[in-house]
């Protein structure tokens, strides 16, 4: 008997529910984070994705039920009219120095394209400022870098004085009525009422799924609070001389933004309902720092967003990227059964030392999925299998995002991984 | 007891290397040992990373002492006559992909190792590491990248080289965060390396011969 999309969708959210919370499921779930790979696959552009929502959620409809994996993770498509409204600093997209065919990618502050900066990092001299009042830094410093359209922000006078009986009525908010200010609250209005649109429009998408039988794994986001000072304010060079010359002040810094990074986490999962939150994690591998500073700077802040994460009944879904074997003894202090880890390197090790605290998501190498045989990736898929997936607590998903790996070869990880991977109590 | 800049660069102490430098500027000593001691320490702090003592914040505080050093003694460093570099490497992020992180970390760490490093930045067409190999007569190329969409680039990229006629003229190494064995078949290339200290022993094997 053909099982309804209700049924499907509860039997494919129980078996991620007990990998995630290491029961042993009837069998290995599969939820591949599919990023780009959608628009190729479907047979179109990032670029027509990213300014038509429903071409992507078409897409991306197309890809997860082809495949039909238990679940998916969100698609977090950006909307290019809004980056265009912005002006937009901090992405190169199609169109904006990026082929059609190819994914957004981040610029980093301070990197230099085309022989020029493309945006100014936060100084080390505004770590007082950001400390001081860290919203009157975002919007009068922060956001005149990231974005053209909201340059002229940088002439308001301090937010604290705006709207404060006759000086902030008259004077402070005439600053907001000058021509340049006003043209930047215009582009703001845009790319709002836009965001609003891409917003509703995702979220379409993912009550379209749930219908179809297919539940989201993770939406929210957040950020490792170093990541969000490394990535965002002082970039990656800034950040790793802050370790020496600035110490006190990333520290202060990165304790300063933890409850606004578990508060957006929380803050997501409640709106959509999902309540896997996922943490990119990138400025803290082997290759990025020493273990001590890996210790002292960016593991105790992301242990706290972890923790908030877990008290608010929210389940954190750690993607490490990069080399974390030697990490593994750090971040297998956390509740039992209560975080997801993502592996990219050495999910053998992982499984000995996390494997009876958290469940493990990982699998074959992006570039076995992209030129390998099937044979091959059939043979990484079994012995990960067999020795990850024991006792339960792991869901298959690859190495790294998929991008524009053989489909093939993802039908092949994807139908192995649902015969092979069953448990057979 | 004060100690030598050798020491103190070495151990990235940033105080303590610059007020040295300033009293032997005082004393009216050759900026060019000053230069000379420098380059021992970079030497001493490339060996550490080696042997993981050391990491790549290190190696990026250490330049950053470096440049306060070199602003002082007011001389660009000099450029060493160039029979006594190692060999020349090109280096660049292949077309398509702008991430240049781990590629900055190699370029710092072959330049501190002697060798010429021409970094020709992110997002390169093909046609670019062809003319620069005309131009520069490098014996080494390394292609970086961090996304799949890169593995094309780079088999790309090594095709041009070949059917321009500079294919063994050069030996080219791969590296990136997705980069394994099977990508170095997959583009052509003649090694990949995991990281900035295999790039530098694979482009002294390189040169070994020489």
């Amino acid at each position: 008997m053909t099982k309804t999309p209700e049924e499907l969708y509860q039997e494919r959210a129980k078996r991620v529910d007990d990998a995630i919370h290491l029961r042993i499921p009837d069998r290995i779930p599969i939820v591949p984070d599919a990023e780009f790979f959608p628009f190729k696959y479907a047979g179109i552009t990032v670029e027509e994705g990213m300014y038509d929502y429903e071409k992507t959620y078409t897409a991306w409809k197309k890809t997860v039920t082809d495949f039909e994996w238990d679940e998916y993770i969100a698609p977090f498509t950006y909307s290019g009219s809004v980056l265009d409204y912005l002006d937009f600093k901090q992405l190169r997209w199609p169109g904006h120095g990026v082929k059609p065919t190819h994914p957004y990618q981040f610029v980093e502050p301070g990197q230099v394209l085309d022989g020029k900066e493309v945006y100014a990092p936060m100084s080390a001299e505004d770590y007082d400022w950001f400390l001081d009042d860290p919203s009157d830094y975002m919007v009068r410093a922060y956001f005149p870098k990231i974005a053209g359209a909201l340059a002229p922000l940088a002439k308001l006078p301090p937010l604290h004085g705006i709207i404060c009986y006759y000086q902030g009525v008259f004077e402070s908010l005439s600053a907001l009525g000058t021509p340049e200010v006003l043209g930047a609250l215009e582009s703001l209005s845009k790319a709002s009422t836009e965001a609003f649109k891409w917003l509703n429009s995702f979220l379409g998408f993912i009550g379209r799924m749930a219908a179809l039988g297919y539940p989201t794994f993770c939406l929210a986001v957040t950020h490792a609070p170093y990541d969000y000072i490394a990535n965002f304010l002082r970039g990656t060079r800034g950040a790793m001389i802050d370790m020496y010359r600035n110490p006190e002040k990333i520290l202060q810094s990165c304790e300063k933004i933890t409850p606004w990074m578990i508060d957006a986490g929380v803050g997501g999962a409640k709106a959509t309902g999902i309540p896997v939150v996922a943490i990119f994690l990138h400025k803290g591998f082997e290759g990025m720092m020493s273990e001590e500073q890996f210790r002292t700077f960016y593991w105790p802040t992301l242990r706290k967003v972890i923790m908030g994460l877990i008290d608010a009944g929210m389940t954190p879904f750690v993607f490490t990227e990069g080399d974390y074997t030697s990490r593994l003894k750090f971040i297998k202090d956390v509740p039992k059964g209560k975080v997801v880890y993502h592996i990219e390197r050495d999910l053998f090790k992982a499984k000995e030392v996390l494997g009876d605290i958290a469940c493990l998501t990982g699998g074959p190498p992006n570039s076995l999925l992209c030129t390998g045989t099937t044979e091959q990736v059939k043979a990484y898929c079994k012995k990960l299998i067999d020795v990850v997936g024991e006792g339960g607590g792991f869901i298959l998903d690859p190495e790294a995002p998929l991008v524009d790996e053989n489909p093939e070869n993802v039908r092949v990880m994807t139908e192995f991984t649902k015969e092979y991977g069953v448990y057979r109590q | 007891m004060v100690r030598d800049i050798v020491s103190a660069l070495a151990d990235l102490k940033e105080k303590e290397a610059l007020k040295i430098v300033q009293e032997r500027l005082s004393a009216g000593d050759d900026p060019l040992s000053i230069l000379e001691d420098t380059k021992q320490a970079m030497g001493i702090i490339g060996k550490r990373f080696e042997t993981r003592e050391y990491f790549i914040p290190d190696l990026v505080y250490s330049g950053e002492i470096l440049k306060e050093i070199t602003k002082m003694v007011k001389l660009k460093l000099p450029k060493t006559a160039q029979d006594e570099r190692p060999g020349k490497v090109i280096i660049g992020t292949v077309a398509g992909d702008i991430h240049d992180i781990g590629k900055n970390i190699v370029t710092f760490m072959l330049d501190i190792n002697g060798f010429e490093v021409y970094d020709l930045g992110v997002d390169l067409p093909a046609q670019k590491f062809v003319e620069k190999i005309k131009e520069t007569d490098a014996n080494i190329v390394g292609l970086s990248g961090f996304l799949t969409l890169v593995f094309d680039s780079m088999k790309e990229t090594i095709e041009a080289i070949k059917a321009a006629g500079l294919r063994d003229r050069v030996k080219i190494m791969v590296g990136g965060g997705l980069i394994d064995d099977e990508i170095r078949k997959y583009t052509g290339a003649d090694a990949y390396g995991r990281d900035a200290i295999a790039a530098v022993s694979l482009a002294r094997k390189w040169v070994g011969g020489k």
